[in-house]
């Protein structure tokens, strides 16, 4: 499962809002080992392509010294679809090079709804996980009691089940 | 007399571990070369069967982008530093237009734009390294 801060989600998806039609890319950084998301890196897509991203390799290269030093690794490595489903395409899965990464995909399709699906994909096999969206704020190992009529902590997108 | 050379996650199996190793050689090719001799297959992972620099991954020398050194000729000295990083790309095109392209061939030849050929080569070439 991918658990994630809500204002990281809301800065991915205003990221791809922004660059829609064209894909967007990019990563969220966090301490090596705690698979837990916590400094966002928007990216340029060196491709400017409606169908395609790929990172500067400039900027890929400065970006991934800076996680070393910091002792952070890529932990979500995520992309648009601008007209399709958050679904990784052949070309992702022959691309998918970081084995320990969430491959978070957004589409940006529907202009009013949120499409976020989370996968992992190793030696070319993707496996879809579940995302957590973590309320800012909210202590998610807290134990929470709500009354009625209360929001939630947590939103869980469940896999679609492909 | 050594280069220093920067193992990305995906390639550490062939190093033991390893996340920087030592190699030798005038020029990346050469440097491959002597890395295989000991790390055997990591040069298949990163040259391709026609003997060129892969798609899928970027290899620097210091702050440099060898491609822009002259990929597998580009020139090293003692003391450099060789980074390898997996390349981070794909987008949605493998999804529909190679599904069209499998069925019209014709529809190649109309596709002019030159990154729109390459993305379809890169996409077969990845089915088979899938496998």
């Amino acid at each position: 499962m991918l658990s994630i801060d809500r204002s990281i989600i809301d800065a991915i998806v205003a990221h791809a809002r922004r660059d829609h039609p064209d894909e967007a890319c990019g990563v969220v950084a966090g301490p090596v080992g705690s698979d837990t998301p916590t400094r966002h890196i928007p990216m340029d897509n060196a491709a400017r392509s409606m169908t395609f991203y790929e990172f500067d390799s400039m900027e890929h290269l400065r970006v991934w010294r800076e996680m070393d030093d910091r002792d952070e690794e890529p932990v979500v490595i995520y992309h648009s679809h601008t007209a399709t489903e958050a679904y990784p395409s052949r070309t992702d899965v022959s691309f998918a090079g970081e084995p320990g990464a969430h491959y978070l995909l957004v589409s940006t399709r529907e202009p009013d709804s949120e499409e976020i699906r989370s996968f992992r994909i190793v030696d070319g096999v993707v496996a879809e996980e579940p995302v957590q969206v973590v309320e800012a704020g909210v202590d998610p190992h807290a134990v929470q009691s709500y009354m009625f009529g209360q929001s939630p902590a947590t939103v869980d997108y469940e896999c679609s089940g492909r | 007399m050594a280069i220093e050379v920067r193992i990305p996650t995906i390639l550490r199996s062939y190093t033991g571990g390893a996340k920087v190793v030592e190699g030798t050689g005038d020029t990346l090719s050469d440097l491959l070369a002597d890395l295989d001799s000991r790390h055997g297959g990591l040069r298949g992972r990163l040259v391709t069967e026609t003997g060129t620099l892969h798609r899928f991954v970027n290899v620097y020398v210091n702050d440099e982008d060898v491609r822009f050194l002259g990929a597998l000729d580009a020139k090293l000295s003692d003391g450099d530093s060789v980074t390898i990083l997996p390349a981070v790309a794909g987008g949605a095109f493998g999804f529909a237009a190679a599904a069209a392209i499998s069925q019209h061939s014709a529809a190649v030849a109309a596709i002019s734009q030159h990154a729109v050929a390459a993305v379809a080569r890169d996409d077969r070439r990845g089915a088979v390294a899938a496998r």
